[in-house]
């Protein structure tokens, strides 16, 4: 197994500026704007872009919530592992609200559109965008695209992305690691 | 990652604390769920259950089938009075039937202890135990320990009584189970007639006087006067039986601490509990209600995500 820095954590702290200014472009004060963290790795980057938006750009009364799509996964007694459930905590309905997905890796849009069922227990949602740290393009069994990429990346199946997050993994880096 | 122990819920008696444990952690979720605006998940849609009740029941049927809708199973639901068993089948012929019509997992309730087991040896499907006489309720007394952990946080350590029909009671031997492997004291309070023989055997103490009992415990579990059930004469009259065993509002003000009424229902107002203890802020007797779709929804999960495609 070797493993390889696809991004340093000075290049990662750019990108997440970046999507932040590119989803004020979009949604200006966010006042009718939700952020969704896909569980459960979504959950770091999401927290990341509210934390940076609030704190570099001022925006106020971010609404942040976090949606476990286990149970609605396409691939139950289907995989050799049981899937195991972490939390839901989306303390508001998303009905006409403009949902914005948060995950680091999209690959095969599977997850996605997992998400996409899950989000419709909340609410019928006015539109839901994509935001994502590393598109793994070439991957997709659906189709899927984000509308906000961190970095596209061609990694073929036997490769892995892994993202770390400061406050759950000790460093912000994405490695690409081969098995 | 984490998966039950067994491929099917016969009795607490079979499963582990781990199990349970697991078993908790899945139905926080769903209970999470089942409080959204739409409460349905698709996870189970390729599976199909059978509930096959050879007994009566209300509130655990619906409870099964409601968890199996939640978590968009296809359910098929039969009770015996409307079946061939009336006409003579035996009970492998019928759930064979059954099964043969492409069904992966079986919920039953039968009169017979040992049915489930008997059936779980026998068949293919996956078994769920919904009460096999006077045996066990695995699913009951899960909610029953998932409703306490609710509200007192924990069960390990916790004082719990069991009053009422413990002879005749598969919920109070599947509760004894499950609270002692959780690291609950219990205690078991009725009449002399009702409590079996040997069941300090279990390392359960038993106390007569329903006052002392209460004084002692944190939650009472308070067991219905099964009257179908009693084809003798247990206790003189139902009156008598309510004077030394029933719980009143007087009884519960006059202890020195607040405990939590429990009652797996359906209750006999007036018999076991007064109306006013049913309803007062002690009892969880609809928290009950409630965890028991999300326990059932947890156990049918896990036991789904064992059965290979």
């Amino acid at each position: 197994m070797s493993q390889k820095v696809l991004l340093t954590s000075k290049e990662v702290h750019i990108i997440l500026h970046r999507l932040a200014c590119q989803l004020i472009e979009n949604h200006l004060d966010f006042s009718n704007t939700i952020l969704i963290g896909l569980q459960p790795r979504g959950k770091f980057l999401a927290e990341r872009i509210k934390q940076i938006l609030e704190s570099e750009y001022q925006v106020s009364n971010i609404q942040l919530g976090f949606l476990d799509i286990t149970f609605f996964r396409d691939d139950f007694r289907r995989g050799e592992k049981p899937l195991e459930a972490n939390k839901t905590q989306i303390d508001f309905l998303v009905e006409d609200k403009k949902v914005v997905f948060i995950d680091d890796v999209l690959y095969t849009g599977r997850s996605i559109n997992a998400a996409l069922t899950a989000i419709q227990s909340f609410g019928r949602p006015s539109e839901v965008e994509l935001l994502t740290l590393i598109d793994r393009r070439f991957s997709r069994h659906l189709p899927i695209q984000p509308d906000y990429r961190g970095r596209q990346v061609d990694a073929i199946n036997n490769e892995k992305v892994l993202v770390k997050w400061l406050e759950n993994d000790g460093e912000d880096a994405v490695y690409l690691i081969t098995k | 990652m984490k998966e039950l122990s067994v491929n099917h819920l016969i009795g607490i008696k079979h499963i582990t604390k781990q199990d349970i444990d697991l078993i908790f952690e899945t139905a926080d979720h769903f209970k999470e769920v089942i409080n959204r605006p739409i409460k349905k998940v698709p996870s189970l849609r390729d599976v199909t259950i059978a509930n096959i009740f050879f007994e009566n029941s209300t509130r655990t049927k619906l409870s099964f089938e409601l968890a199996q809708k939640r978590l968009s199973a296809d359910v098929i639901s039969f009770s015996a009075a409307q079946s061939s068993v009336k006409k003579g089948e035996t009970l492998i012929d019928t759930v064979n039937n059954i099964l043969s019509m492409k069904v992966d997992m079986v919920v039953m309730r039968h009169s017979s202890p040992g049915a489930a087991h008997f059936l779980s040896q026998n068949v293919s499907a996956s078994i769920v135990n919904a009460g096999d006489g006077a045996h066990e309720h695995p699913t009951q007394a899960l909610l029953d320990s998932f409703t306490i952990r609710e509200k007192l946080g924990d069960v390990g350590g916790k004082k719990i009584v069991i009053v009422g029909d413990i002879l005749h009671s598969r919920v109070a031997l599947s509760n004894i189970f499950a609270l002692q492997m959780q690291g609950a004291e219990v205690k078991v309070c009725g009449p002399k007639t009702l409590i079996p023989k040997y069941i300090e055997s279990l390392g359960v103490t038993v106390e007569s006087n329903l006052r002392k009992a209460l004084e002692w415990c944190d939650v009472a579990n308070m067991l219905r006067v099964q009257n179908e059930r009693l084809d003798v004469s247990y206790f003189p009259t139902t009156r008598e039986y309510t004077q030394q065993y029933g719980v009143t509002k007087e009884l519960l003000d006059s202890l020195n601490k607040e405990i939590v009424i429990m009652h797996p229902g359906p209750i006999n107002r007036g018999v076991e509990i007064t109306s006013d203890v049913a309803d007062s802020g002690q009892s969880v007797i609809l928290n009950q209600v409630e965890n028991g779709v999300a326990v059932r929804m947890a156990v049918i999960y896990l036991l789904a995500s064992k059965i290979k495609n």
